[in-house]
C-alpha cells in the first residue's frame, strides 16, 4: 500500500484578464499549471519530481497538500481522502504532511525570532506550549545542526544554508511522516547544498520519513530518489525506479533532458541533443503531446492527439507515441 | 599562444561602515588569446568583483588598490575613464548574471544593439542611408547568430518580452556586436533551465570558435567548467587557491578545497554512498588574519597552516595554494 496515492489531479489558475481583453469580450485565460497528474509514493521511500521551471512542480506539491485547492482529482494520504476532508480534519492531517520551501529567506517571517517561527506548528497543533514548545524547539533545531543560543535569534541573522535548516526544523516539528521538499536546495552553493542534502537523508533514516523531492538538478534527484516523475507542461511523461529512467530513458524529453546535464569526467560521451525553443506558455499549450513542438521525433499524429501513458519496464511508464520503434535520441546525437 | 590578458596580484577593496571588506586579494591569472578559462568558486569568493576590475567597473565604495593588468599589451590600469570606455564593448565585453537588470528596460532590443555598433565599430559606411541599413543589417545578423527567431521584427522589441534564456543570449549578441577579443560571461546560464543552458553554452562555443575569441566562463558548476573550459581557477575567498588544466584539476585536484568541493557534487553514480560536505561555511571578509583562509573547514589543516600561504606549483600548468600538497599527490 503505498503512502501517498495522487490520482488524476489538476490545478488550473484563472488568469486575470487585461482591459483590451475584457473590452472585447475575450474568455478567462486559464494557465493548466496541473493536468492530470497520477502518481504514488511508498512509506520510506523518495519520490524524485523533475523538470524546468513553470512545468507545474511547485503546483503539484501544494495541490497534494491542498495549500493550493486542486481543481479536480484525489489525494489519499494513508488511506484518507485529503481532497474530501473538511477544513478542521485537513488541519489534523497536515500535521503528518508538511513541505520546505526553496527559498528559505522568503519563507520565514522576519519579525518572529527562529524559536517562534519553528514552535508555531506546535501551537497550531496544540502539540505543546509553554516550557514543552520550547524544549521541543530547541531540540529540533539542534538536531538540524543550529546551536541553543541561537533560537532567539532572527532569521536574517543567519546565512542561506542555516536559513534553510530552519525551515526543515520548522516542517519536523510536528513530527511528520511525508514532506514534500520543494527545491531545498536549488538556491544553495555546492558545498551547502550538500550538507543540507546529508541532512535530509539522515533524517529520513532516523525518522522513516517519505519525501516528494523536487528538483530541476537531475544530479540530485539521480542521487536520493528511488523512483523518478519527470514533468513537462502540467503532466508527467515518464516515471520509474530511477535507475531505469537515468540508463534507459524512454521519452524523448527525458532523453533532451539527461543529454543536456553537462557532466564532470565523462566529457560530451553521450552526445548531445540540441532541443529547439523554450517552454510553450502553459496559458496556451500545444495540443495532442504538450512536447511537439520542441521534439526531434515528432511525427503529424502528435500534433492532434494525446499519446497514453504506456508500461516500457517494471514500473516504469511513459506516454509517447513512438514508444514501440524503440528510437533514441541519445543514439541518434551520439 | 600569446598572452591576451595578465592580471598580477590584483586588490580590491570595499569600504564599509563596519571596516574594509578585502573582496580581491592578490588574484594573478593569465588567458591567452582563443582561450577558455573556467572561474569557480561559491557565491561570495570574488569572482565577480575581480572581472569588474579589469573591466574598470568597480564603483565607490569599491576601489582597486593594488596589481597590473595588462590586456593585449596595453595598461588597463593606466588609462584614462574615457580609453576604458573605448575598450570595454570593442576588444572586452562583458555579459551580467542577470540579463533582466543588465539590459536597459526603456530600449528595444534594435536599439540597443545598435548603440554599441555605432560607438565602437569603425567599418560602418559614413552615408546616412547606408550606415543605417548597414547597422540594421548587422542588428539582424547578431540576433539570428544568438538563435533569435525572426529577428527581424524582434529588435523592435523590449527585454521584458523576451523569455529568461532568450534574454541572456541577447546579452550575448549586445556583448559579441564589435567582435571583442575577449568574452567575459558571468554566470551566463545560472538563472536558466538545464536544456536552455545547454543552447546558451553551445552558443558560445560555436562563436569562440568562429571568431577567435578568449572568454572568460564565470560558473559555479563544475560540470560547465569541465564540457567547456581548456583550463580552471578555483576562487575562495577573495583568492585563487588552485589552477590548471581543466582535466587534470577535475581528474586530480591537489588543493583541499577543490577536493572538497568535487566531493560535494551528489551524482546518480553514487546512490547509496553518504557525501562528504565540507564542513562549514564560508569566512566572513572583513579583516582576514594572513593565514590560510580555508583553514577552520580543512580537514588537512595543522597548527602549521595558520601562516599566509603563497601559490606554489604543483606540476606542468599548474598552482595551488596549499602547504601539504604532498597529502594530495
Ligand atoms: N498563483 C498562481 N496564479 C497563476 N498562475 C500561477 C500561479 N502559480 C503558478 N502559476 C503558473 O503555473 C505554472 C506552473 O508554475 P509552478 O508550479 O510554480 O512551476 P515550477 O515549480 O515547476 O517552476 C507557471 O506557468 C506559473 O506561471
Ligand atoms: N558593492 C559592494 N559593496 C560591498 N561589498 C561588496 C560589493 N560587491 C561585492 N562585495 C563583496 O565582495 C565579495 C565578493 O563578491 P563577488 O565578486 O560578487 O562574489 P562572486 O561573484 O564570487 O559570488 C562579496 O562577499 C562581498 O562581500
Ligand atoms: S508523442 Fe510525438 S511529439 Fe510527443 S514525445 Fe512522442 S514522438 Fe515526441
Ligand atoms: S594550507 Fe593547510 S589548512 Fe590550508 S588548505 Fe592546505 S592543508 Fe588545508
Ligand atoms: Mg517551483
Ligand atoms: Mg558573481
Amino acid at each position: 500500500m503505498s503512502l501517498l496515492q495522487v490520482t488524476n489531479l489538476s490545478k488550473h489558475y484563472e488568469g486575470r484578464l487585461s482591459l483590451a481583453q475584457r473590452l472585447t469580450g475575450g474568455r478567462k485565460s486559464v494557465v493548466r499549471a496541473v493536468n492530470g497528474v497520477s502518481l504514488y509514493v511508498n512509506k520510506g521511500e523518495v519520490l524524485g519530481l523533475i523538470g524546468e521551471s513553470g512545468c507545474g512542480k511547485s503546483t503539484l506539491g501544494r495541490a497534494i497538500l491542498r495549500l493550493h485547492e486542486p481543481t479536480e482529482g484525489k489525494v489519499e494520504f494513508d488511506g484518507t481522502d485529503v481532497t474530501a476532508l473538511s477544513p478542521s480534519a485537513l488541519k489534523a492531517i497536515r500535521r503528518r504532511m508538511q513541505i520546505i520551501f526553496q527559498d528559505p529567506y522568503a519563507s520565514l517571517n522576519p519579525r518572529r525570532t527562529v524559536a517562534e517561527i519553528v514552535g508555531l506548528p506546535l501551537a497550531l497543533h496544540g502539540i505543546a506550549s509553554g516550557d514543552e514548545a520550547r524544549a521541543m524547539t530547541t531540540q529540533v533545531l539542534q538536531r538540524v545542526g543550529l546551536q541553543a543560543d541561537q533560537i532567539d535569534r532572527y532569521p536574517h541573522q543567519f546565512s542561506g544554508g542555516q536559513r534553510q535548516r530552519i525551515g526543515i526544523a520548522r516542517a519536523l516539528v510536528s513530527n511528520p511522516e511525508f514532506i514534500v521538499c520543494d527545491e531545498p536546495v536549488s538556491a544553495l552553493d555546492v558545498s551547502i547544498q550538500a550538507q543540507i542534502i546529508a541532512l535530509l537523508l539522515e533524517l529520513k533514516q532516523e525518522l522513516g520519513l517519505t519525501y516528494l523531492f523536487i528538483s530541476h538538478d537531475i544530479s540530485v534527484i539521480g542521487y536520493l530518489s528511488d523512483r523518478v516523475a519527470v514533468m513537462y507542461l502540467g503532466e508527467i511523461v515518464e516515471t520509474g525506479p530511477v535507475a531505469s529512467v537515468l540508463d534507459n530513458p524512454r521519452h524523448p524529453y527525458t532523453q533532451s533532458l539527461l543529454s543536456a546535464v553537462p557532466e564532470i569526467g565523462a566529457k560530451r560521451a553521450k552526445g548531445r541533443v540540441r532541443l529547439q525553443g523554450d517552454l510553450p506558455s502553459p496559458l496556451n499549450p500545444p495540443k495532442g503531446c504538450k512536447f511537439h513542438t520542441r521534439c526531434p521525433l515528432a511525427i503529424p499524429a502528435c500534433q492532434t492527439l494525446a499519446p497514453v501513458t504506456q508500461t516500457v519496464g517494471l514500473d516504469h511508464f511513459a506516454a509517447c507515441h513512438r514508444l514501440e520503434e524503440g528510437l533514441s535520441l541519445l543514439e541518434s546525437a551520439r | 599562444m600569446t598572452v591576451l590578458l595578465e592580471v598580477t596580484n590584483l586588490r580590491t577593496e570595499f569600504s564599509a561602515r563596519a571596516g574594509l571588506v578585502r573582496a580581491v586579494d592578490g588574484v594573478s591569472l593569465q588567458i591567452s588569446r582563443g582561450e577558455c578559462l573556467g572561474v569557480v568558486g561559491e557565491s561570495g569568493s570574488g569572482k565577480s568583483v575581480t572581472f569588474a576590475s579589469i573591466m574598470g567597473l568597480v564603483r565607490p565604495p569599491g576601489r582597486v588598490t593594488q596589481g597590473t593588468i595588462f590586456f593585449d599589451g596595453c595598461d588597463l590600469r593606466g588609462m584614462s575613464p574615457e580609453e576604458m570606455r573605448a575598450v570595454r564593448g570593442r576588444d572586452i565585453a562583458m555579459t551580467m548574471q542577470d540579463a533582466l537588470t543588465a539590459l536597459n528596460p526603456a530600449l528595444t532590443v534594435g536599439e540597443q544593439l545598435a548603440e554599441v555598433l555605432i560607438a565602437h565599430d569603425e567599418t560602418l559606411p559614413t552615408g546616412r542611408a547606408a550606415r543605417h541599413n548597414a547597422i540594421k543589417d548587422r542588428c539582424v545578423e547578431m540576433l539570428g547568430l544568438v538563435g533569435i527567431p525572426s529577428p527581424d521584427s524582434r529588435l523592435r522589441q523590449y527585454p521584458h518580452e523576451f523569455s529568461g534564456g532568450m534574454r541572456q543570449r541577447i546579452m550575448i549578441a549586445i556583448a559579441l556586436a564589435c567582435r571583442p577579443k575577449l568574452l567575459i560571461a558571468d554566470e551566463p546560464t545560472t538563472a536558466l533551465d538545464v536544456t536552455i543552458q545547454a543552447q546558451v553554452l553551445e552558443l558560445i562555443s560555436d562563436i569562440r570558435a568562429q571568431m577567435g575569441m578568449a572568454v572568460a566562463l564565470i560558473t559555479h558548476d563544475l560540470g560547465v567548467v569541465a564540457e567547456h573550459c581548456d583550463r580552471v581557477m578555483v576562487m575562495y575567498a577573495g583568492q585563487v587557491v588552485e589552477e590548471g588544466p581543466t582535466d587534470d584539476v577535475i581528474g586530480h585536484p591537489r588543493h583541499p578545497y577543490t577536493r572538497g568541493l568535487l566531493a560535494s557534487i551528489p551524482r546518480p553514480a553514487m546512490r547509496g554512498q553518504p557525501l562528504t560536505p565540507i564542513v562549514g561555511q564560508v569566512p566572513n571578509l572583513m579583516g582576514l588574519a594572513p593565514q590560510c583562509r580555508f583553514h577552520s573547514r580543512c580537514p588537512l589543516a595543522q597548527p602549521s597552516c595558520l601562516v599566509e600561504v603563497p601559490m606554489l606549483p604543483v606540476g606542468p600548468g599548474r598552482r595551488a595554494r596549499c602547504l601539504r600538497l604532498e597529502e594530495t599527490a
